[in-house]
Formats: C-alpha cells, sequence, structure tokens
C-alpha cells in the first residue's frame, strides 16, 4: 500500500481533531479527502507527510512508518500546505533554488526557471514573493511541491486562491502525476470537481471517517458535506 | 555537508536581501554605545576603563535583535517546517544559522569597535587580538543564542522571553570576553588574555555541541 492508516488519533490541547482515522492507498491512485472545515482535513495531511505527529494510533507510507521512519517518510512525501513555506524577502527563484539545493537538483537559472513555468510564473522569477497575489504564491507552493518529484503528493486546498486558468492547472498537474504512477491525496471542498478528478473519496466529520471508498460510491448529497450518519462506513 | 552549505548559503542571502535590518541594528548598538559615555560623563580615564564592558553590552543587547529576527522569516510562512520536511536535517540547518547569526555578530562587533575608540577613548595597536576575541565572543552568543531563538520563536513573548532565557546563560561570554577586551585595550602585564580567550573557546565549544544536538527536539512537533 503506498498509504496506510489505523486507529490514527490527533489533538490540539483537549479538542481531538482526528479520532480513530483508517483507511489505506494502493499505489497511482489519486484520493479527495472532503469535510467541512475543522473536520480534519489538513491535520491528517499533516500527520502522514510527519509535519506533525499522531497521538494514537500507526500510519505508514510505503511500508514506512511516520514516527519511527520519519526522514525516510519525508523522501517519499511532498505536501503542498496551506503555509506557503516560501521566504517572503526571498525572490521565486530564490525559493525554489533554496529547496532545489537541499534537494540536490539541479539549481541552474534554467532548470528553476523550468519549474516555474510549469506553473505559468517563469515571467515573475526574480520578483519578491512579498509581490506576489495569493494565487501567485499558491502557484509557487505548486512548482515546489513537484520539484521534489515524490512518490506520494498530499495537496491541502490546492485549488484555493487560484483563477480559473489556475484551476485547470492543477488539474493538468494531477492528471501528470496520475500518469506517472505517483499516489495524490488532495483536500478540497470542491467535492464535485474531486468527484471527476479522484479515483477514492474520504470524507470526514468532526475529526471521524464518515466515507471512504471510491468516487463513484460517493452520495451524491455530499454537497454541504453533512454525510448520514448511517452512510458512514468506517 | 551539501544540506550544511545549502543552509548556510540561504540564511547568507535571508541576511543580504534584509540588510536594511542589519543596519538598524547597528544603529541600535551604536546608540547604546553612545547613550553608555554620557552615562559615565568626560572622565577620559573612566570611560577608558569601562569600554570593554559596554562594547560587550551593546553587542549583547544588539544581538537579542539579530537572533530574533533570524527567525522571524523562518516562521511567517513556515518556511522552516518546509525544510524540514524536503528533507533538510535539523543540525544543518541550526549550523547554517548560528554560522550565520556568529558572522553578522562579529561584522557588529567589529563595526562598533571605532565606535568604541572614539567614544570612549580606547586606542589600541592590538587590533587583531580585540578582532579574534570578538569573533570568539560573538561565537559564544550565537549558538545558544540560536538554539532559545528557535524555541522562542512561536511564544507570544518572544521579545522578552529569548533575552530572559540568553542572558543568564550567557554571562560567563559576557564575564569573559568584556576581561580580554579589556586587557588588550589597557594593557595585559601578566599575560592573562589567553586564559579568558581559552574560557571563551570552552563555552563554545560547549554550547555549539549542544546546539546541533539539541536543534532537532526544539523545531519539530
Amino acid at each position: 500500500m503506498a498509504v496506510e492508516a489505523q486507529g490514527l488519533c490527533r489533538r490540539y490541547g483537549r479538542r481531538w481533531a482526528l479520532i480513530d482515522v483508517g483507511f489505506h492507498l494502493a499505489p497511482g491512485r489519486v484520493l479527495m479527502i472532503a469535510g467541512r472545515n475543522g473536520s480534519g482535513k489538513s491535520t491528517l495531511l499533516r500527520v502522514l507527510a510527519t509535519a506533525i505527529r499522531p497521538d494514537r494510533g500507526t500510519a505508514c507510507v510505503h511500508g514506512l512508518d511516520v514516527r519511527r521512519d520519519r526522514d525516510d517518510v519525508r523522501r517519499l512525501c511532498s505536501l503542498l500546505s496551506h503555509d506557503s513555506h516560501h521566504y517572503e524577502a526571498l525572490t521565486a527563484l530564490d525559493n525554489l533554488r533554496i529547496a532545489a539545493r537541499f534537494l540536490g537538483r539541479d539549481t541552474s537559472r534554467s532548470a528553476i526557471t523550468a519549474a516555474l513555468a510549469d506553473v505559468d510564473l517563469a515571467g515573475r522569477a526574480d520578483d519578491p514573493v512579498t509581490s506576489f497575489s495569493a494565487g501567485m504564491r499558491k502557484r509557487l507552493s505548486l512548482a515546489r511541491t513537484l520539484l521534489k518529484d515524490a512518490a506520494v503528493v498530499m495537496l491541502d486546498e490546492p485549488y484555493a486562491a487560484l483563477d480559473p486558468p489556475g484551476f485547470r492547472l492543477v488539474d493538468r498537474l494531477i492528471e501528470r502525476l496520475r500518469a506517472r504512477g505517483r499516489t495524490v491525496l488532495m483536500a478540497t471542498h470542491l467535492v464535485e470537481h474531486g468527484r471527476a478528478l479522484c479515483d477514492d473519496a474520504l470524507v470526514l466529520d468532526a475529526g471521524r471517517v464518515a466515507h471512504l471508498g471510491p468516487t463513484a460510491d460517493l452520495p451524491t448529497d455530499v454537497g454541504d458535506l453533512a454525510v448520514p450518519a448511517g452512510e458512514a462506513r468506517a | 555537508m551539501r544540506a550544511l552549505w545549502a543552509a548556510l548559503a540561504k540564511d547568507l542571502l535571508l541576511q543580504w536581501r534584509t540588510r536594511a535590518q542589519t543596519f538598524a541594528i547597528f544603529l541600535f548598538g551604536a546608540t547604546a554605545l553612545l547613550l553608555f559615555s554620557f552615562a559615565i560623563g568626560p572622565n577620559a580615564a573612566a570611560l577608558r576603563q569601562h569600554a570593554a564592558g559596554f562594547l560587550w553590552l551593546a553587542l549583547m543587547l544588539s544581538s537579542t535583535l539579530t537572533l530574533a529576527e533570524s527567525f522571524q522569516s523562518e516562521m511567517e510562512q513556515r518556511a522552516l517546517e518546509g525544510l524540514l520536511l524536503l528533507p533538510a536535517p535539523a543540525p544543518a540547518l541550526y549550523y547554517g544559522k548560528a554560522v550565520a547569526n556568529w558572522l553578522q555578530l562579529t561584522l557588529l562587533g567589529i563595526g562598533l569597535l571605532p565606535m568604541m575608540v572614539v567614544l570612549y577613548d580606547a586606542g589600541t595597536l592590538r587590533v587583531a587580538g580585540l578582532i579574534g576575541v570578538i569573533a570568539v565572543g560573538a561565537a559564544g552568543l550565537s549558538a545558544p543564542g540560536t538554539l532559545y531563538a528557535a524555541m522562542t520563536s512561536q511564544a507570544r513573548a518572544k521579545q522578552t522571553l529569548l533575552p530572559l532565557l540568553l542572558f543568564p546563560l550567557v554571562v560567563p561570554v559576557l564575564l569573559a570576553a568584556v576581561k580580554a577586551t579589556s586587557l588588550l585595550i589597557l594593557g595585559d602585564p601578566m599575560g592573562q588574555v589567553r586564559s579568558w580567550v581559552a574560557l571563551l573557546l570552552i563555552f563554545d565549544l560547549v554550547h555549539w555541541t549542544l546546539g546541533g544536538l539539541l536543534f532537532d527536539r526544539v523545531v519539530e512537533d
């Protein structure tokens, strides 16, 4: 399995953000993670990407435990987070070059500009991130996420702040990742969009799994993400 | 080693791109030196005698600004987390940042030297020795300072918390650096400078080692 979670729990202070979350995902599949605000989508991705530790339960990426094999899991995963992970004072080129240098990738201007061109930012390579709009920051984050070329790609709200061409860009990138056999986990509120794009769906409700299965089986009344308790399978 | 160079290059680039802040910190240190000289008054002998102490106080006060600022950019958009998830080794990130902070503090100290000479009538021909003491003393501030700046970077009262934690810890650095600098300015008939520098080097060795070992625990969840 590319990703496996069992009995996963995580809390912030006294509030549980994830409660007994379990699922598994085969390599090359694209999983949509849906749920209301605060339902635990970002927390789940952050636990799987080893940004935060689970309080209980286990999670593995390609058989490697997120707690025990933290650095190995990090080599396999790439996370597009709500936070852009950029240095605001630096240019787009500088930011990608820093990541490329740590990853041991080509840091030449042409290689970095090519990565920026993938997200339609080549023309703004030498502009500081502070001058970027929210959508441009998201594009730069996408470029950084893709630069790693990880086996498991986790996208937290990839469409947020993007314009219609940006939407199509994310769709193309996800299709490209799928064609390369990468596993993709995407947290999104755009359920109908995700239904068309993803293979599987995981719906979270107040930190618990409310629905899990192929997107074809996703109930049609999840527009407001209020899946009736009787339909929960976890 | 590649990660260490990458971290150092990143921190030096950040310092260069935010050099206006570095200049502001230098002005802060220079102003502190000027105000301390007013406190002593126009007594040339007293000024010369206290020159080293005030130089290091100015440098120590400025260091809290330098150190806190060095983690500001890391926390704004969780850039540090982004590097850790690449994964960049935590010790490399620590040493990159600590070396960059050390360089900045050393340059700051060297920049304050002419001001000290003018304001405190503290001229000396042992300039190389003075720069050496500043470099070794700045290393004693930057190693624990970088670790504590990382610890306090997410706290609400970080501007207060950092000096509260750091100042008691670096009292040995302050004492040894002031003594060594003072001996270089006023004369060292007993040859004591080496002992004070040796004390500084031991402090540096301990804290540069501890910082690299503990940084992972400080910055991870």
